[in-house]
């Protein structure tokens, strides 16, 4: 077990804890505004909407998340209609087919969550909305959103750490996370098992440190559960 | 463009279908074993020795929590030189060639196993305490009370988590392209790069993958249905 | 039951590992990518195909033993040569020093110049450089040349395939270079047709076959040719350093081959030149 080669590769392998930050946060947070969107669909009582909403959830949890990226990055810019296109912009850029790439997978994942949390709100709370005269909109704000958040706190963390995860195959389309270093090194120093160990606790450490700040947020959120 | 999705020479069709046939394949020996992995740490986790729980709620951390692509390297590159390390302590000096279907099985697997653990743990813990105090007082031996009381509910109570763990694994295995076995994935990256056809292969292998899903979802179904048969639902107050 | 079994039967049967003796040659393995041509490809029919492909089914008539072909990935050709997937690495991989402390090569069996390629429709794509660098043999010329493709590609984006040579020059000679780090070839040649790298450094012959179809008619070879240094001696056979003997064989087999023109001959056929050493 070469030490000195571990070391080393620390210093490096951080390096790329920004990127890897920076792709999970936009991700989860562009992913969760959209899943609400999705949510919201599902349940809707109009056919055409939910049913979207059920293929696209379907879709998306049905195949791997390192084909979708495929898919979106080379697969989406054969076209040279699509290079000439205004979407080039986005598409172009790696870290962009990325974000949408995990953004529309936790986006499906999420839906469901969020809809449980929904669905799980006691119709009690939204008939003493309306008994105290809030419209729809106002008591979804107040009752349902908060109450739905802090039931689907936990489940959310867990997707938070999948994200985490996920963001370790953007590394094959040439963008330098965690991950992305961590091949590299690799291929240049030919030890692979040295190299995994550290770049492996590297993503524990922060995924502890995420499981240790949801239940913070979940103490804050129910602090008569606690 | 449908050519290219042709059978036999010319033609990439018969290439992938059989890729879904090894995708399916491997991802059924993984899960597998991941059963077994699962079954055997779930004891741990339930049993009375701290060492023994302390394991497996290793096992399961570092493996749910480091991005599969990396334990899926770390088994494929360390798997080999740890067979034959071993090997070497019998004395055989040679090489081992594990085949690729070996190595993905195992990579694959190990991580199923490590979702499998809860699910079978939270199964097990599920099991109305009723029942295994029903088994000793008709005197049951304990295998005898787990294969044919525990058993048969912990199956039952599992089946849903099964179900996505199943999922799970499926799409694990798009990332053992490492281990050079043709699954999905690998076949339509080979066929997209000497085709120059990325949109075309890739689709495909989505929609290859769509289909097992939706052949998955069915089985599961009704193995749900059957393995409820007879079972009533208590009513709560 | 019966179902089970039988399906049991099968997945037993596709884990059969099978066990390799080294030191009888009758069966060479040899390890490939397959995603690399005309050096060496997957076509349709799902089989390896190539000048390597060829060059090694004649080596290994020339050394009495059964030829073996095991394809896999880029990333993994040297740990899965040390863990003994296979015997021999042919994949177009340059001699090293770099990769020599970790395995043996033969002698050189084809050598071709690294070439960087641009879209012709871009600033780049109208570089006049031509000429021959070689990083060997550094005169004033050569000086000249380098600093002008340093000057030409600051603060582009130059695509490369994972630890390769390329890598290796880029890494070394070119500071201001946005390196973008691709784990196939083939990947890379359908960014470049895409623009989202402004240049490719690769193997001059493999370029050329891409800019020939019709998906890279867009891309054209810029700059001189590239080679000495640290792109290394030739591309030769990845071998164990514990098989000196099956070395010694590749040496010989390769020498003859050589001698005789199959080398060269071979050569025209996959990339219209004679790349033999």
């Amino acid at each position: 077990m070469d030490f000195e080669l571990m070391y080393e590769s620390f210093f490096k392998l951080i390096k790329g804890i920004p990127l890897t930050l920076e792709v999970v946060i936009i991700s989860t947070i562009l992913g969760f505004f959209l899943a609400i969107l999705v949510a919201l669909m599902r349940i809707s009582k109009k056919g055409y909407l939910s049913k979207t909403a059920y293929y696209f959830v379907y879709a998306v949890r049905g195949t791997p998340l390192l084909l979708q990226i495929f898919f979106i990055y080379y697969g989406l810019a054969q076209f040279s209609f699509v290079q000439e296109s205004f979407l080039w912009i986005v598409l172009k850029d790696p870290f962009w087919c990325a974000i949408i790439a995990l953004t529309l997978n936790t986006c499906a994942y999420s839906s469901e969550i969020i809809r449980g949390g929904i669905q799980s709100v006691s119709k009690g709370y939204l008939e003493a909305g309306s008994a105290l005269g809030m419209g729809r909109i106002l008591s979804f704000r107040i009752i349902m959103l908060p109450l739905a958040i802090r039931q689907a706190l936990p489940a959310y963390g867990n997707e938070l750490i999948l994200m985490v995860k996920a963001s370790s195959l953007v590394s094959t389309v040439t963008l330098m996370e965690i991950t992305g270093i961590a091949r590299k090194i690799i291929s240049q120093t030919f030890a692979p098992i040295e190299i995994f160990l550290v770049a492996g606790s590297i993503y524990l450490l922060i995924n502890f440190l995420i499981t240790r700040g949801i239940k913070v947020a979940e103490n804050k959120l129910s602090p008569d559960l606690a | 463009m449908l050519e290219l999705l042709s059978f036999g020479d010319q033609g990439w069709g018969d290439e992938m279908l059989l890729a879904g046939l090894m995708t399916i394949l491997v991802s059924l020996s993984s899960v597998c074993l991941g059963l077994l992995i699962g079954v055997i740490l779930a004891s741990f986790k339930l049993s009375k020795s701290k060492i023994l729980k302390l394991t497996a709620e290793i096992y399961t951390t570092v493996v749910r929590g480091v991005p599969e692509l990396l334990v899926i390297y770390l088994l494929f590159f360390g798997g080999s030189s740890a067979v034959m390390y071993f090997a070497k302590i019998f004395g055989y000096d040679g090489y081992i060639e594990l085949n690729a279907f070996t190595i993905g099985t195992f990579a694959v697997g190990a991580i199923s196993g490590a979702y499998s653990t809860e699910v079978i743990r939270g199964a097990i813990l599920a099991v109305p305490k009723g029942q295994f105090e029903a088994g000793e007082t008709l005197g049951m031996s304990k295998f005898q009370m787990n294969l044919q009381v525990i058993f048969p509910q912990v199956a039952r109570l599992a089946l849903p988590g099964i179900g996505n763990v199943w999922q799970i694994t499926l799409k694990d295995t798009s990332l053992i392209s490492v281990t050079a076995l043709v699954e999905i994935m690998r076949q339509a990256k080979v066929a997209a790069a000497s085709e120059h056809e990325p949109f075309v292969f890739y689709t495909t292998a989505i929609l290859l993958y769509l289909l097992i899903t939706t052949g998955s979802n069915k089985f599961f179904n009704k193995a749900e249905k059957k393995f409820s048969k007879g079972f009533v639902v208590e009513e709560s107050a | 039951m019966k179902k089970i079994n039988f399906l049991l039967a099968i997945l037993v049967s596709l884990s059969l590992s099978t066990l390799a003796f080294a030191g009888d040659w009758s069966k060479i393995r040899i390890g490939t990518e397959g995603a690399y041509p005309p050096w060496n490809n997957m076509n349709a029919a799902g089989e390896l195909e190539g000048a390597e492909i060829d060059l090694a089914i004649d080596l290994c008539k020339r050394m009495n033993a059964e030829c073996e072909f095991v394809a896999q990935d880029w990333d993994g050709i040297i740990p899965a040569l040390q863990n003994g997937k296979y015997d021999a690495i042919m994949a177009g991989m340059s001699i090293t020093e770099e990769r020599m402390e970790k395995i043996d090569f033969s002698i050189g069996y084809m050598t071709e110049p690294a070439s960087l390629s641009a879209l012709s429709n871009t600033a780049l794509g109208t570089l006049n450089a031509p000429g021959k660098l070689n990083l060997d043999d550094m005169d004033a010329e050569a000086k000249g040349l380098l600093s002008t493709l340093q000057s030409a590609l600051a603060g582009a984006s130059v695509g490369v395939q994972t630890a390769t040579i390329h890598e290796n020059f880029l890494n070394e000679y070119m500071p201001d270079v946005t390196i973008k780090v691709y784990d196939t070839q083939q990947n890379m040649e359908l960014d470049l047709a895409a623009g989202r790298i402004d240049a490719a450094l690769c193997d001059k012959a493999a370029m050329e076959t891409f800019a020939d179809t019709p998906a890279g008619s867009g891309v054209t070879l810029i700059g001189p040719d590239l080679f000495g240094g640290s792109f290394g001696a030739g591309v030769g056979a990845g071998i164990r350093k514990s098989d000196s003997d099956l070395t010694a064989m590749f040496n010989k087999a390769i020498a003859d081959a050589t001698a005789d023109g199959t080398v060269s001959r071979i050569s025209m056929e996959w990339f219209g030149k004679d790349l033999s050493m």
